[in-house]
């Protein structure tokens, strides 16, 4: 029924997509890390104006399904946007999603999709 | 009777009549349990919506503030572009990590998670060394509490999604038990009961038809014999007590054979 502790127990850090100063902001709070050498993985990803919605999807994948390290997944509401589908398919409780504001895009619950669903279980 | 077909295959005898009265006890007690459980989880669960909301727009205020100190920061060293490049170019490992552990609501585990900070100065030792290093350690402060904010919220989400996916299974139990155990084992005790009534309208019936063949057969014999000792008291009564002789059983009862 639950997830069993073994899909969680070794998830032990976080990862961000989203604009420069939040990635900035999130990096400093001591989040980033990048693992050694043969492989170097980042957890995190800058997305500009220039970032094509496929280097995101492909970020995306690789945060909520091949890194088994990642127990939340934090992602900019304005990217999540760009890759709403995506975000709106994804209902696996590990690693957890969370839509955070950004500085230029001031945070909307509408477009939240996990406060839609707490919407839609209430009939609102 | 209802239509054969909502009823489980079972021949009507009196020993399945038990195993299914027993069957209907038990889905009764597992859907009162059942229910309770899932109300319980409910509860929980309207818990945990509530506060999602408020951490939702709590995360909203913190991460403005958190934004701002960023800002402060750009504005001390001197652009934005500079620090950040810093920042991103100097990360090696988390500082700030996540550990999970469970809590147990009615006998679904909920995963939570904590952060903790590991010791050290981490890797930003060196950024605004130069230019608003003081700045730069408020900004770290203040994002570091917009994580551990975050951190709650992807908590409480968590719960969530699983208590959303846990409420779906259990309420459809209930209403799997509610809706077509219960009636379909109460459907075969009837079937169960109506044939085992009609076996017994059927042995009733055959043993009247017994009696009635017996009588009527004793009937027949009685009026032989009375006829009997009629001719014989007219022949002069030759032969006391000779009428008697034949109800005492010298010859057996005729098989009835219907």
């Amino acid at each position: 029924m639950a997830a069993p502790p073994s899909s969680y127990k070794d998830r032990h850090f976080l990862a961000v997509i989203g604009d420069e100063d939040s990635v900035t902001g999130m990096l400093l709070a001591g989040i980033g890390h990048v693992t050694p050498a043969p492989n170097n993985s980042k957890n995190f990803l800058i997305v500009t104006n220039k970032t094509e919605n496929s280097e995101i999807e492909r970020a995306f994948d690789e945060f909520t399904k091949e890194r088994k390290d990642i127990g939340i997944l934090l992602i900019n509401q304005h990217v999540a946007e760009r890759i709403r589908y995506r975000v709106d398919t994804y209902t696996a409780a590990f690693p957890a999603v969370l839509e955070i504001p950004s500085k230029d895009y001031p945070y909307d619950p509408e477009k939240d999709s996990v406060l839609r669903r707490v919407k839609r279980l209430f009939g609102e | 009777m209802s239509g054969a077909g909502n009823r489980e295959a079972v021949f009507a005898t009196r020993q399945s009549l038990g195993l299914m009265k027993s069957k209907l006890k038990g889905a009764e007690i597992g859907h009162s349990l059942l229910k309770r459980k899932s109300e319980a989880l409910t509860k929980r669960f309207r818990d945990i919506t509530r506060r999602i909301d408020e951490a939702k727009r709590k995360m909203g205020r913190v991460m403005q503030i958190a934004a701002f100190s960023l800002a402060e920061v750009a504005y001390a060293t001197g652009g934005a572009g500079n620090v950040s490049y810093e920042i991103i170019q100097a990360v090696r490992t988390a500082r700030f990590r996540l550990r999970t552990h469970q809590e147990n609501v009615s006998g679904v585990f909920l995963p939570a998670f904590d952060s903790y900070v590991t010791e050290g100065a981490g890797d930003f030792a060196l950024t605004g060394l130069g230019r608003g290093g003081q700045q730069v350690q408020r900004a770290r402060e203040v994002y570091t509490k917009a994580v551990e904010t975050l951190v709650e919220l992807a908590s409480l989400q968590t719960a969530f999604v699983i208590l959303d996916d846990v409420i779906k299974v259990v309420n459809r139990r209930v209403n799997a038990i509610e809706h077509v155990i219960i009636p379909r084992t109460e459907n075969t005790i009837k079937y169960i009961n109506s044939e085992l009534d009609e076996l017994d309208r059927e042995e009733f019936y055959r043993l009247k038809k017994v009696q009635g063949k017996k009588q009527r057969d004793g009937e027949e014999h009685d009026k032989e014999n009375a006829a009997k000792e009629e001719l014989l008291a007219a022949q002069g009564k030759e032969a006391p007590g000779g009428g008697f002789a034949d109800l005492l059983g010298e010859q057996e009862d005729e098989d009835v054979i219907f």
